[in-house]
């Protein structure tokens, strides 16, 4: 199913894992593996589990139940190899706020037994643009800033699987598109990523697989296309010129829905069947003055909220949180 | 990039050079401050009142009382430095950094350990100077009293990180502090030799670990103490043994610091 020639065990493997605070089941079972060198996306709306996911994998949470796995070595009888192995970003910004970008830097290298790799931190703080603050204490920093050295802070040991848990939040569009450009240097490079954010788009511009967590269990883990693609909302909308009250019995076949008052008509457009012709044909012989179309792509964000919402209205939660 | 050397783990250097570096930068709190107060101390018993208070077995009080104010601000420094170190921690998040890392529990332990020992050798040698002119700075046993002010530091410096895990709040520490720290030090015999105590509490303080390891360190100093130096040695390498142990075991156990 992913296209990875690599026959080493997974990158990261979960199996069954559980995990409950009490009466809270904050993670019902999920599984999933992450290959070597896949760059993938864990969406969800706020409380899904995806940074106790995240955290159980770092060893900052303990696991219910399950089986999690770096590289085939078992997180937590094994921590020392794969705390080795892993670089996270969390989601929350948390420093020693006394010490220089520099010294937090070094301190975190050391932490992860390396020394000697100053040029490495170089350019790291080269690429993220905290070159020019190295001497700032942390607590100096903008928000932004200090988002970027965790990032710079989860790489100093160069990593094979890098985790980033909401590493956009609070940075700003041109940081962004560099902090992106460098995340994707990295993964050619040959890391992997495990990547969670709110950020539809991001993910689907750079994830090849996306899991949807849903209160602890997914409700959607596939390749990003295939998983746009299953939702395949297509929709075409026009806009009248005359509001309707009813839809046209000529119309009905085509499962037009009506809103803003009768003046606006959309219809689904399946990919397949090609029904464009036999749609318009059906409007023109209706009789309908059309003032102005649109036409709507699916996107992630169609599926993400399609797939989350159902249980959302089920449980009678208010609105997921973006 | 280099990613071992020597057998002490670049790991567990770097978090004992860590909380080294965390306490060196602000040298009022951890060192000016406790020698003031020592200093005081001295200048009371030591000087004003250490002519009209009894010889203590054979010794001027002035005298008598320096290797307790050493063995105390050791202790409470040692004790101090570990808690609010990982309580701040704790309070900041910054803890994480420790916990993600591949150090194994014993390191975390022994590194916390040695910073919080190494402040109260800083203090306790602080104080060791400014009672010179009080006390002649005679010592009779030099390396018998560092191995007891090792292992009684070492002792409050773990009592400090457990007190630390198990705190939500900074009052949490002021209790550990007030309820088990400071009874167990002025019970213990800073201030006078247990022979002086009536019978209830002198046969108590047997029971207080903290006794034998200031009375060994006063061993050290006098050559003189109230039991015989071999047991206070055993006797205090055993607890500070044990303290060890249930301090690695609560931190590998994840209690209140991993979800
Ligand atoms: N320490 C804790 N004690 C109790 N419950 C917790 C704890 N940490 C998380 N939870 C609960 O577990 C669930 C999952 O939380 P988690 O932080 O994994 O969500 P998330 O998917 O990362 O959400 P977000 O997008 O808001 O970061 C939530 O219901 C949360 O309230
Ligand atoms: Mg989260």
């Amino acid at each position: 199913m992913v296209a990875s020639a690599k026959t080493g065990p997974p990158a990261i493997q979960i199996e069954g894992l559980v995990k409950r605070y009490g009466a809270l089941s904050a993670l019902r079972g999920i599984s999933f593996e992450v290959q070597e060198g896949e760059f993938f996306g864990l969406l969800g709306p706020n409380g899904a589990g995806k940074s106790t996911a995240i955290n159980i994998i770092v060893g900052l949470t303990r696991r219910s139940e399950g089986k999690v796995s770096v590289f085939g070595h078992d997180v937590t009888a094994e921590y020392r190899t794969t705390r080795r192995l892993v670089g996270v970003v969390p989601q929350e910004l948390v420093f020693d706020h006394f010490f220089t970008v520099e010294r937090t830097l070094k301190i975190q290298s050391g932490y992860f037994g390396v020394t000697g790799n100053e040029d490495w931190l170089e350019h790291l703080m080269e690429v993220l643009d905290l070159a020019a603050h190295r001497k700032k204490k942390v607590l100096e920093l903008s928000g932004g800033m200090k988002r970027r050295l965790l990032v710079a802070k989860a790489l100093v040991h160069r990593p094979r699987v890098l985790i980033l848990d909401e590493p956009t939040a609070g940075v700003d569009v041109s940081l962004r598109r560099s902090l992106w450009e460098f995340v994707r240097e990295i993964h050619d490079q040959g890391t992997t990523v495990l990547l969670t954010t709110h950020y539809i788009e991001e993910a689907e511009q750079h994830c090849q697989r996306i899991g949807i967590l849903n209160h602890g269990a997914f409700v959607a883990l596939d390749r990003t296309e295939k998983l746009v693609r299953t939702l395949d909302e297509k929709r075409i909308s026009l806009y009248l010129s005359d509001p309707l009250s009813d839809l046209p019995p000529r119309l009905q076949p085509f499962k037009g829905v009506l809103g803003e008052g009768g003046r606006k008509l959309t219809f689904p457009l399946s990919r397949e069947d090609g029904n464009l012709r036999a749609l318009l044909h059906a409007v023109t012989e209706s009789g309908l003055g059309v003032a102005d179309l649109e036409v709507h792509m699916p996107d992630l964000e169609d599926v993400f909220v399609s797939l989350t919402s159902r249980s959302v209205r089920e449980e009678g939660e208010p609105a997921i949180g973006r | 990039m280099n990613t071992s050397t020597g057998y002490l783990s670049v790991p567990f250097r770097t978090l004992l050079w860590r909380e080294m570096l965390r306490f060196l930068s602000v040298p009022t709190q951890t060192v000016v401050t406790p020698v003031i107060s020592a200093g005081l101390y001295l200048v009371i018993f030591g000087l004003s009142l250490g002519d009209r208070l009894p010889r203590v077995n054979s010794v001027p009080y002035g005298v008598f009382i320096v290797p307790g104010l050493i063995t105390m601000g050791l202790l409470n420094h040692a004790f101090q430095n570990t808690a609010s170190s990982i309580m701040i921690a704790k309070f900041e998040g910054n803890i994480v950094d420790v916990l993600v890392a591949p150090l194994s529990y014993l390191e975390i332990a022994l590194g916390y350990m040695l910073a919080g020992v190494a402040r109260g050798f800083l203090v306790g040698g602080a104080i060791y100077l400014v009672s010179l002119p009080v006390a002649g700075g005679r010592v009779a046993h030099p390396v018998f009293a560092l191995l007891m002010a090792f292992l009684a530091a070492s002792t409050f410096a773990l009592f400090g990180i457990i007190a630390a895990v198990w705190a939500e709040r900074f009052d949490g520490i002021s209790a550990f502090s007030t309820y088990i720290i400071v009874p167990l030090t002025y019970l213990g015999g800073v201030f006078f030799s247990i022979r002086a105590l009536p019978p209830p509490w002198g046969s108590l303080a047997l029971g207080n670990p903290l006794f034998y390891m200031i009375d060994g360190v006063r061993f050290g100093f006098l050559g003189a103490s109230d039991i015989p130096p071999r047991a206070s040695l055993a006797i205090a390498s055993l607890s500070c043994l044990f303290v060890f142990a249930f301090c690695v075991l609560l931190l590998r156990s994840g209690y209140k610091l991993r979800k």
